[in-house]
């Protein structure tokens, strides 16, 4: 890895704690990732990305800034991107996925808070993550409780606006969403400087169209038996895309792309044709969390799809591009944002139909539907998507879990005893 | 054909050796070392049965020391092996309750003895063998006398769902000079609470079977049927259920 230490110096890091993180990952990425066999080619490039990863990118971002433009940090796909980058700036996924930062939320927060909220509060004020220690300004929303409360905490310690996401998908919850983009239209404007004009987002509503699109293309390959990427690998392309350059972030997964589709016409692939394919429903895995793939990967079985945030929820849904006016763009990043379908929302039961198609599409053998522990709004809701794919016969199984390693042979035997249930 | 299952748990690691259709049982304190207790396991059933080692073709393991066991040919998981007892001991059952040292599963059960969905606890000792356990220790018995010193007439009801904090509700209870036999009885209704509310969640289908360790204390099987209102069988070799399925599993090489 390159010298960054001036780097993290200057921002202001805890080094000596930074030094413990810096230590762990490299063993736990090469363990989880590195002993893979017949990985793409495709793959080096996101390996690189691990291998430097609180150095290269953020050392773009401080550029970024050097140069006169500003740094947005973002918590949730409800956040749309392409204001940020319509006006010149840059927007970054902060999600904390590590148990490391864990303790340091805890300091602030109840214990019964998500490991996602805890761990990404602790990394801002552990100073433990150039991520979090960038951005000219952070973006929350209001999906849920416990960030809402968090966001309160954090405003403390950096700049912050807040969207305000609806609960509900009617009509004028959507024009409320559409009031609120144009809100942060010009919070972004006031903040970089920068004028947004309909030229300019639509160019932005273009890039991040294009991201969508190659990870689409990268997700349609996983749809091919036998799979010709693991879901390990597939998950961490999608968890580095939310911080990394949309532009680069689309060559890379389209070269990727390419080469899985070459690979669907030779017929060859990671797992046998005739491995169990698992699609992994619910909350997102932030980076570094492959816990449950990991899990499930081990135990021979392939995760073929993620309906989550760091999945199809990411990427599935387009911006029409084909409005010129502001106005005819607002509209239509709101109509895209609120096909998202999220458990925050009620009634939720697109989210439900999302399953029961992917499923289909990905021709799964069975669903685990999974929260982060203490996500009340998702475990909730695994009762209603239990029923809903049992009654069509598609097998599912519900697991609530953290960041920790505590309940590891616990879930190992849960999802080995569901795997042998599969595979009667 | 001589197979063996071993099912290695957190509290006592059981055999049984199937030497054409004759079975042999041993059943062994795991102890710190898995490893240990399932060689001794082994070594005990062939001395036992007076069969030598070679003439063994195939050992399963499961249960959650199964990872260690290294003179298994093949691990299996201890619900599909509950499954598989449990069709041989009560053909007819449905659903099993089997509650662990320091686990709890509901499993339910098709026709052939496969099984169709489970659940198991998360990863609190709360509806254990574990929490059965430590509160035996607070009262000053053993675990295996909680059955016959229970007093389901004079039972106290136990709030606490955690091991911690139970512990120190029934020590408060004792204080106030509460009978002991009360106090135990509402330990094994918290225990049947805990598990019903999981199998209901689950989806109960009877006949209903008890195994593991715990389904020899009496006092847990009555609150158990009180709390799901269904009779629970409870067969004589509960605690060797998944060590048996283990065994025929070998037997049918699966």
């Amino acid at each position: 890895m390159a010298d960054y230490q001036q780097m993290w110096t200057d921002l202001g890091m805890d080094l000596e704690k930074h030094d413990v993180l810096c230590e762990v990952l490299p063993e736990a990425f090469g363990g989880v990732y590195l002993t893979q066999q017949n990985r793409p080619k495709g793959m080096d490039f996101y390996d690189f990305v691990v291998s430097e990863i609180h150095g290269v990118r953020p050392a773009e971002m401080i550029q970024h800034q050097k140069e006169g433009g500003k740094v947005f940090g973002t918590f949730c796909v409800y956040v749309p991107d392409e204001v940020v980058f319509a006006a010149g700036g840059i927007a970054a996924g902060l999600c904390g996925g590590s148990q490391f930062w864990v303790s340091g939320g805890e300091k602030v927060l109840p214990a019964n808070t998500c490991p996602l909220i805890k761990a990404s509060v602790g990394a801002r004020l552990d100073k433990t993550c150039p991520f979090f220690l960038i951005p000219d300004m952070y973006v929350g929303e209001t999906t849920c409780d416990g960030k809402k409360k968090a966001w309160e905490i954090l405003a403390g310690e950096v700049p912050f606006h807040i969207i305000d996401i609806p609960q509900m998908k009617r009509d004028r919850d959507i024009a409320a969403f559409e009031a609120e983009i144009k809100d942060f239209i010009a919070v972004v404007e006031k903040v970089t400087g920068n004028k947004i004009t309909a030229e300019s987002l639509g160019e932005a509503i273009k890039l991040i169209n294009n991201k969508r699109r190659a990870l689409q293309r990268v997700y349609n390959a996983r749809k091919a038996s036998p799979v010709p990427i693991s879901g390990k690998d597939a998950l961490l392309v999608t968890q580095i895309n939310f911080y990394d350059d949309p532009a680069r972030a689309a060559e890379m997964a389209n070269n990727l792309a390419d080469e899985l589709e070459q690979r669907i016409n030779s017929g060859s692939g990671v797992f046998p044709d005739n491995a169990l394919r698992i699609m992994i429903s619910g909350t997102p895995m932030a980076i570094p969390n492959w816990k449950l793939h990991h899990i499930v990967e081990s135990l021979g079985a392939a995760v073929v799809v993620e309906e989550s945030c760091t999945g199809t929820r990411y990427f599935e849904n387009l911006v029409d591009e084909s409005a010129t006016t502001l106005d005819g763009q607002i509209r239509a990043l709101a109509e895209r944002y609120m096909k998202t379908n999220c458990a925050c929302f009620t009634p939720n039961t697109a989210r439900i139909d999302d399953i029961v198609r992917l499923a289909d599409e990905y021709k799964v053998d069975g669903i685990i539907d999974t929260n982060l522990q203490f996500c009340n709004i998702y475990s909730t809701e695994s009762y209603q998507v239990k029923q809903a794919l049992t009654e069509r016969n598609q097998p599912i199984m519900h697991i609530e879990t953290d960041y920790s390693e505590q309940d590891f042979e616990q879930l190992r035997t849960r999802v080995e005893a569901f795997l042998e249930m599969l595979r009667k | 054909m001589v197979v063996i299952g071993v099912d290695i748990g957190s509290v006592a690691t059981k055999g049984i050796l199937i030497s054409d259709g004759v079975q042999h049982k041993t059943i062994f304190p795991t102890g710190w070392s898995p490893r240990d207790a399932s060689d001794a396991v082994i070594a005990q059933l062939l001395h036992q049965s007076g069969i030598e080692g070679q003439r063994v073709t195939r050992i399963f393991g499961t249960g959650y020391g199964r990872v260690a066991f290294d003179q298994a040919d093949k691990t299996v998981t201890e619900i599909k092996c509950h499954a598989r007892g449990i069709a041989e001991l009560l053909p007819e059952v449905r659903t099993i309750i089997d509650i662990g040292g320091q686990d709890s599963k509901v499993i339910r059960i098709g026709e052939r003895g496969q099984v169709v969905d489970f659940s198991m606890n998360d990863k609190c000792a709360a509806g254990t063998g574990r929490f059965l356990q430590v509160m035996a220790t607070a009262l000053g018995l053993d675990v295996s006398e909680l059955g016959a010193a229970e007093d389901p007439a004079q039972r106290l009801p136990i709030s606490s769902m955690c091991t911690v904090f139970a512990e120190s509700e029934i020590i408060g209870l004792m204080a106030k000079g509460n009978p002991k036999g009360g106090i135990v009885a509402g330990l094994h209704q918290s225990v049947g609470k805990r598990v019903a509310a999981m199998a209901k969640r689950l989806g109960i289908k009877e006949p209903i079977a008890f195994t593991g360790g715990v389904a020899i204390n009496q006092g847990v099987k009555r609150a158990l049927e009180e709390e799901l209102g269904a009779p629970v069988m409870v067969s004589e070799a509960c605690q060797y259920t998944g060590a048996l399925g283990a065994a025929l599993l070998a037997l049918e090489n699966v």
